[in-house]
């Protein structure tokens, strides 16, 4: 008791049932700020150019990339693989501390899902692209045809294609049955006739009744049980897409637990991106506190030294493995024309989040701010030199290429940022951002 | 009258005005709430959830289709040489049969979940009151069969409780 009691409280202000609906409720009804459209109009161009540059690529061709024979996959699979990532980290806030029954979680989990659903979709965007043919994309899909053709179930690239469609799916059905109860206090409380039809629409019919409740329990904690192995899956295989090859310095058995403490370290940094926007201009101080951050960052600290003792596993395997083409893939990597690249992935995710276990910076929201998209840089360029460095320089000196993006390939990524701003800032505008029900569960005072 | 409700402020008093209620072996027609109150389905008398079991059901059915559709393409609809690997290839056929296991499953339990608690998109279902998503415990009784008599007395029971309004809807 003793111990709970001295523990900071997980909202602040001391707030009853109904100032938390009412807090969640009239950000929906009110009419949003300047920072809201403002947010919006820069999102929405930039999504914009990144239309127009999909689109450019679709109508002329791969072409139109810097990619090229040595270096198929350049910017688009960095961003992929990247966009993937931060997905984990909702998956991560919503399933595992559930079942580690972290009861912080609820006030941040339901904007975390989201940023889930909406990264997933711009990661899935660009193999997609990347395919070319991009009205041939079902192809991907086993389905009966008249060619009589399959697809070949022993490629981890077919894999992928389950693995992130079933993530997919399965987030949004866990972000949605926990949004269900939420969007009935919304429905319950609207005043306009039109925006009730909507809420009532999209809450499902909820009632509140004691044995719906119950069952949504259960239906919380299995899904979550399901996700939890998921999130660890669908990085293992995405990771597969480059264990399973022969490239050195891909063809490593560490890549998987490397690759899921990698996309839980960037997807907490830009939870904690989004939220320390969010909390802002929502005014959300009281419910994402600063005992919120702190906890996020000692989750920073703990995945990114993962990631940094990956780093070192690697380089010590090149070496004692004394396989010549693996030792040399890294001393390219590291001295050779990409080392930029190198050192900036160096800096910013094995160096940047050792700073946290400083307790004033851990707990300083300006200082988290700069540093959350410090690591989303370094772990993009962490995912561009696995992609590029080993790919550039293989076996055969007489195919060595050097690769760079076009203005295609970045407007492309831009628009994804766009795309996925534009999404986060209308999920806000029109959905509960706090997870009520849930905070409910958690104030003393009730 | 047909139905008779009790509103509380708080989760303590909702918990022991239902301890009291079954106690007198007054029946319950339903309980709502803003958020899950924490051992109220206890308290109610309420059955466990069978839900888990359509998730292990559709897990299973996952499980088993992904594999032996694995199987099925590789061995006898499309059997392809691929360097002289094995058609039969087990190891490579594990991460579908994982995913599709974690599909079947997550859809297994949601789909029953709805169906059984009759939600869905457009679904129509009576709010009893709508301050019960906001701030307020409601119980309800189903007081069809009751005279005015022992209706007084479930009244008092409410107000000893501490419910904060007591309500007849016929």
């Amino acid at each position: 008791m003793s111990e709970i009691s001295t523990r900071e409280p997980l909202i602040e202000g001391n707030k009853s049932l109904k100032d938390i609906t009412d807090d969640v409720f009239n950000p929906i009804i009110a009419k949003p700020g300047k920072l809201w459209f403002l947010g919006l109009m820069i999102a929405g161009s930039a999504a914009l150019i990144g239309i127009i540059a999909i689109v450019l690529t679709i109508w002329k061709g791969i072409g139109l990339w810097g990619v090229n024979k040595t270096i198929g996959w350049g910017w688009s699979i960095t961003n992929f693989v990247w966009w993937v990532g931060i997905g984990h980290a909702g998956t991560f806030i919503s399933a595992i501390l559930l079942l580690f029954r972290q009861k912080w979680r609820t006030s941040i989990n339901r904007s975390a899902e989201a940023m889930t659903i909406f990264a997933v979709i711009c990661a899935g965007l660009f193999p997609l692209i990347h395919m070319g043919r991009f009205l041939l994309g079902f192809f991907i899909f086993p389905y009966p045809n008249t060619r009589d053709v399959w697809v070949n179930f022993n490629s981890p690239l077919l894999w992928d294609v389950f693995a992130i469609s079933t993530y997919f799916l399965v987030s949004l059905v866990f972000w949605y049955v926990g949004l269900i109860p939420d969007l009935g206090t919304i429905r319950d409380r609207m005043k306009t006739k039109f925006k009730k039809k909507i809420y009532k629409f999209l809450s499902f019919g909820w009632t509140g009744s004691a044995k719906h409740w119950q069952r949504f329990e259960v239906v919380s904690f299995t899904l979550a049980g399901l996700a939890a192995p998921l999130v660890l899956s669908v990085h293992t295989i995405v990771s597969f897409d480059f264990a399973t090859s022969v490239i050195p310095g891909w063809h490593t058995t560490i890549f998987p637990p490397y690759f899921v403490s990698g996309a839980i370290f960037s997807g907490f940094a830009m939870v904690l991106t989004l939220l320390i926007i969010a909390r802002k201009t929502m005014n959300l101080q009281d419910y994402i506190t600063v005992n919120h951050i702190e906890l996020m960052n000692k989750i920073i600290i703990l995945t990114g030294s993962i990631v940094g003792v990956a780093y070192m596993t690697e380089l010590f395997m090149a070496w004692y493995s004394g396989v010549e083409y693996e030792l040399f893939a890294f001393i390219n990597r590291a001295t050779g024309p990409y080392w930029w690249a190198y050192w900036i992935m160096m800096t910013c995710n094995v160096i940047s989040p050792q700073l946290f276990w400083f307790k004033k910076l851990r707990r300083s929201i300006g200082f988290t701010f700069f540093m959350s998209i410090v690591i989303n840089i370094g772990m993009w360029f962490e995912r561009f030199v696995i992609i590029v460095t080993s790919l550039h320089r293989d076996y055969l000196p007489s195919s060595w290429e050097m690769y760079k993006p076009t203005l295609v390939e970045v407007a492309i990524f831009v628009g994804t940022l766009g795309i996925f701003f534009t999404c986060f800032l209308l999920f806000v505008r029109f959905f509960p951002v706090i997870a009520m029900a849930e905070v409910k569960t958690t104030i003393k005072n009730k | 009258m047909k139905e008779i409700s009790g509103y509380y402020d708080k989760e303590a008093s909702l918990l022991s005005a239902v301890k009291s209620l079954r106690d007198n072996n007054i029946k319950i027609k339903d309980v709502f709430s803003p958020y899950p109150v924490h051992g109220l389905d206890h308290a109610m008398g309420l059955r466990r959830s069978w839900l888990p079991r359509a998730a292990f059901i559709g897990g299973a059915v996952g499980a088993i289709s992904g594999f032996g559709f694995q199987a099925w393409v590789f061995t006898r609809a499309y059997p392809i040489n691929i360097g002289g690997k094995p058609l039969m290839a087990v190891p490579s056929f594990i991460p579908v049969t994982f995913e599709c296991a974690i599909l079947f499953a997550a859809f297994a339990i949601v789909l029953s979940y709805l169906f059984k608690s009759h939600l869905g998109a457009g679904a129509d279902n009576k709010i009893y009151d709508e301050r019960a998503t906001d701030d307020r415990f409601v119980v309800v009784l189903d007081t069809a069969d009751i005279d005015n008599n022992e209706a007084e007395k479930i009244k008092s029971k409410f107000e000893d409780s501490g419910a904060m309004d007591v309500k007849y809807q016929d």
